[in-house]
């Protein structure tokens, strides 16, 4: 099958206008007679589902949680972005679209990253319509902050959890529609396979996880809003219950499975601490705003610090490395993600790591502090004040900008950051990669659709702070509501989609057998353990930095779990109860497949670019001398791969990117 | 860290549960809470028990999910902060922990620590929203500036992650604090004045209806509360709910 992104013709700024003008309407009151299945209640499935049910379609959601309001979009820090140019520093749609577009390292598609940049306004404004409650300058008009890899402040934020404020929003707009009987609310449901007819998309299986009742939903569409699959790191930023289950199972029903191996390592997370660590914790990226990064400039120093003998507070100036700033002038601190992120591992793996475990580089607040306090000082007309007060105030201005992160941070490391510098090191976070869709988010499985995370469409290579949230909603409030009437409009004589039909039985068989199957393997291993094992194969191999030989080793290895996995896993307890052993269970055995599929990718793409980094692909002369080394003419295209019954043989489509707008350059933020 | 544990253990809604005795050895104390459960867990699974149910997600204490009574406080011994987040130092070595589920009548336990809290989205279902159409067509988001000080209190009200920690550290089960906290988010901020006063009218409603008790003022939910929801937001609604009530009375 050839891919088709079906982008609408005319000029990039008029091609969405021009589509959603030309895209076949339903009449509302053949509205009613349509039902969509949304899977998933995070920025994208939630504002998806509001909105489907405002426009008068009967909406099914579900989630795996026991409520839409903690999907994993809650936990999202730092910002929103919108192109209002509310602080008249230039920003512009345009200026958006370019920066997404190079943040993505040139494997986005321009029609979509514009489509973001157009209604990325609209959003904001839907947002404080709904109460969102968005941080406020004295004037009363909303504040902004900027984000790594821009030169603007357009990041619209709610102190650290945006994510949150957001996502209640949604919460709030899906509420008002559960409460009209539009939206079928069902918690703590989990989809565990997509059910296809004819080639469309006709519904799920669903597992009540507290009964364990296996159930039948049929629908006219399907959207997969389930969010990224970073957890097949085993640790990642991401909730626990984040997984790839919903779109593995579409992309085993035929939906291509898009650039996988784009995955994006967040600079700024607190380092692991030991091997009893479940997860990771971020540290929102808008604190590099006002901290620098650096190492001791010499490794006597960097050992000394690592033993104990030395805190990083007495090291003088001049033994300091702030090896961004050195680097990069012109970004600094400010540097996009992967190049932030590949430059921490740099120094570290070079021996200047400042933790126990010499995984850590300092985000230091000393100097942001001393300004400040200087700059409140100055305000308040107070001459010769001591360097206490200084430092007090300066204290004061950092904690009513990131207190609540500050505060985080105590409790996990158990170290004041307002003294001491803050230990960060880089850790998975974001998935850019994901479900293949076309301009209308439209999967390759007619009727199935995918939105946010849970897609590959707009992010490229690498994610750009701040975008994530922007896309997720986008998605789900302005454009899958619109595009998704080009399917439906030739639904509306099609009626009430029957579940007692040979394919429902047989994926419900399916999801029957294969549970039935985890519960009596009985072997002698936790599924955590598998989980463990395929998180190191995973990050050792496929994470940041990465080599052919590295990448063969790792599917090999991934093959070998997976056969353990499937003779030697306990899932204690039963089918028809609340068990959360068997959730995971299930979860995992689709993460090592896709693990499998990811390296595949990464082997393919004989470039470094992005978050990725392939070590056979570096410049090797001239002002980029290290640095990684894209190649346009050999890999400017998404790969999407077609399952053929396992991983390892999966079949690879190729979308040629076309760029008619930007011209490609070299992504440099010297 | 050696520690012995005190788990409660309850198969359904329908069965009736009991304390059972664990014994964890070696757990880290930089490991938090919740992790020093996962090893209990995969402690049980190896010996081919059943493992302890509990809720939980984001581990970084904002989607509100963990939920369990440690040694008879909601979400543990540490303040501010939820389960999740709760760290291993701020136990001793070979303390005794005892773990149980919230324990309210509207939060029925579905197991072990699993309780069920959907009696918090019906209330937000009742009214706690604003009625805007999500078309987009809204105004422009600095059209209506807003003073910083709501802002900033609405700001504070939204933290709330209903977890429903302040419910299980009531004597009376009141919901109160949540409930409250999204009245005062609401009524502070210009987008909610449309349906203020019957919005707190259906809410405080929905509220009894589902089983939760009164406020006597014991402040026990803000002790408790994990983001420092203040109990001026239990004054706001209480001004707010007499003063829609009067205005139903005149209309
Ligand atoms: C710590 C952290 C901080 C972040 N900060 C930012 C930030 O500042 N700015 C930014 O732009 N982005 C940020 N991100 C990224 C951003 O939060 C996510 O990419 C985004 O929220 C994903 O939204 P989503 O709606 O696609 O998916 P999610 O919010 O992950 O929602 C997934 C939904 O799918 C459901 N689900 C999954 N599988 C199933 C299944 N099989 N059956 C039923 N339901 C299922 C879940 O229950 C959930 O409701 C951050 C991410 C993290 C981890
Ligand atoms: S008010 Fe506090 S304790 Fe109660 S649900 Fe909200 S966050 Fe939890
Ligand atoms: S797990 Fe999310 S708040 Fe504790």
């Amino acid at each position: 099958m050839s891919l088709d992104a079906k982008i609408p013709e005319g000029p990039l700024d008029q091609k969405w206008t021009l589509h959603k003008n030309t895209i076949d309407l339903v009449n509302p009151a053949n509205k009613r007679h349509i039902d969509v299945i949304v899977v998933g209640t995070g920025l994208a499935g939630g504002a998806a589902a509001a909105s489907l049910a405002e426009m008068g379609y009967n909406v099914s959601a579900f989630c795996y949680q026991d409520s839409p309001r903690r999907a994993h979009s809650i936990a999202a820090q730092g910002g929103i972005n919108a192109a209002k140019n509310y602080q008249n520093d230039g920003d512009s749609v345009y200026r958006l679209f370019y920066d997404t577009i190079k943040g993505g390292d040139y494997r986005s598609r321009e029609a979509n990253v514009y489509r973001l940049a157009e209604v990325s306004a609209n959003i904001i404004d839907q947002c404080v319509a709904q109460g969102v409650p968005f941080a406020r300058e004295y004037g009363g008009l909303l504040d902004n902050r900027s984000f790594g890899g821009v030169l603007v402040s357009r990041t619209f934020y709610a102190k650290g959890q945006t994510g949150q404020q957001l996502l209640l929003g949604a919460y709030s707009a899906m509420s008002r529609q559960i409460a009209k009987g539009k939206i079928k609310m069902y918690n703590r449901h989990e989809m565990l396979d997509l059910v296809v007819v004819d080639g469309k998309a006709r519904g799920i299986i669903a597992r009540n996880l507290v009964t364990g009742e296996v159930s039948r939903h049929s629908a006219h569409a399907v959207v997969l809003a389930s969010g990224g699959y970073g957890n097949v790191f085993f640790l990642s930023t991401n909730a626990m219950g984040s997984n790839v289950t919903a779109a593995w199972k579409a992309h085993k029903k035929g939906a291509y499975f898009a650039n996988p191996c784009f995955t994006q390592i967040h600079p700024t997370c607190i380092p692991r601490s030991g091997d009893h660590q479940s997860k990771l914790t971020l540290m929102s990226e808008s604190l590099r705003n006002d901290g620098r990064i650096w190492v001791p400039k010499k490794k006597e120093d960097a050992e000394a610090i690592r033993e104990g003998r030395l805190k990083p507070t007495e090291l003088a100036e001049e033994d300091r490395d702030y090896y961004l700033e050195r680097r990069y002038p012109a970004f600094g601190n400010l540097v996009p993600r992967d190049v932030a992120s590949r430059a921490a591992k740099e120094r570290c793996d070079a021996g200047y790591g400042v933790n126990p475990t010499g995984e850590a580089v300092y985000l230091d607040f000393a100097a942001a502090i001393e300004r400040y306090g200087n700059e409140k000082a100055t305000v308040l007309g107070l001459d010769n004040p001591s360097k206490e007060e200084i430092r007090r105030m300066g204290e004061e201005v950092i904690e009513s900008k990131y207190g609540n992160l500050f505060q985080m941070y105590e409790k996990i490391v158990d170290e004041n950051p307002y003294k001491t510098p803050m230990m960060i090191y880089p850790a998975v976070h974001y998935t850019m990669g994901g479900i293949w869709v076309d301009y209308n988010l439209m999967t390759t499985i007619p009727g199935c659709y995918a939105t946010g995370e849970a897609n590959f469409s707009d992010h490229g290579a690498n994610r750009l702070g701040a975008s994530a949230l922007m896309q997720g909603l986008a998605d789900g409030y302005f454009v899958l509501p619109y595009t998704i009437g080009e399917y439906l409009a030739d639904e509306i004589r099609t009626g009430p989609i029957p579940i007692d039909t040979a394919e429902f039985d047989e994926a419900e068989n399916a999801v029957n057998e294969r549970i039935a199957k985890l519960l009596t393997i009985n072997g002698s291993k936790p599924v955590d353990y598998f989980h463990k094992r395929l998180g190191l194969v995973m990050w050792n191999e496929v994470g940041m930095s990465r080599n052919a030989e590295g990448l063969s080793r790792a599917m090999d290895e991934m093959n070998q779990i997976k056969e353990e996995f499937w003779s030697d896993v306990k899932v204690p307890g039963t089918a028809d109860s609340f068990n959360q052993e068997l959730e995971k269970a299930g979860r995992v055995a689709d993460l090592i497949e896709l693990g499998i599929l990811m390296a595949k990718d990464a082997l393919v793409r004989e470039e470094s670019c992005g978050g990725h980094f392939r070590e056979e692909s570096v410049e090797t002369s001239g002002e980029q001398e290290g640095e990684a080394k894209r190649d346009d003419e050999n890999f400017k295209f998404v790969s999407a791969w077609e399952w053929t019954g396992d991983s390892r043989e999966a079949q690879l489509h190729k979308e040629d990117l076309v760029f008619e707008n930007v011209e490609l350059k070299q992504r440099s933020y010297k | 860290m050696n520690l012995t544990l005190k788990v409660w253990r309850q198969k359904n809604a329908r069965s009736t549960g009991k304390m059972e005795t664990y014994e964890v050895k070696g757990i880290s104390p930089d490991s938090s809470f919740l992790e020093m459960m996962d090893e209990l867990n995969n402690d049980l699974i190896e010996k081919g028990e059943d493992p302890v149910a509990f809720d939980h997600d984001c581990r970084e204490g904002i989607c509100g999910s963990c939920s369990m009574h440690i040694n008879g406080e909601a979400h543990g011994p540490d303040r501010l902060v939820t389960t999740c987040q709760l760290h291993m130092r701020k136990f001793n070595d070979g303390d005794t922990i005892y773990i149980e589920p919230w324990r309210a009548k509207p939060f029925p336990v579905i197991k072990d620590l699993v309780v069920d809290r959907t009696a918090f989205d019906r209330i937000i279902q009742s009214g706690g929203f604003v009625s805007v159409n999500t078309s987009g067509n809204t105004t422009d988001a600095n059209a209506i500036p807003i003073e910083k000080e709501n802002a900033d209190k609405a700001f504070d009200a939204a933290t709330c992650i209903g977890c429903g920690a302040c419910v299980a550290a009531c004597k009376n089960a009141s919901a109160m604090l949540f409930v409250s906290a999204k009245v005062s988010q609401l009524a502070l901020l210009p987008q909610g004045q449309v349906e203020r006063e019957e919005r707190v009218l259906n809410m405080v409603d929905q509220m009894d209806d589902e089983g939760f008790g009164n406020c006597s003022n014991t402040g026990a939910c803000e002790v408790q509360c994990p983001k420092g929801i203040s109990l001026d937001n239990i004054a706001r609604m209480n001004r707010e709910y007499a003063a829609a009530m009067a205005a139903k009375g005149e209309k």
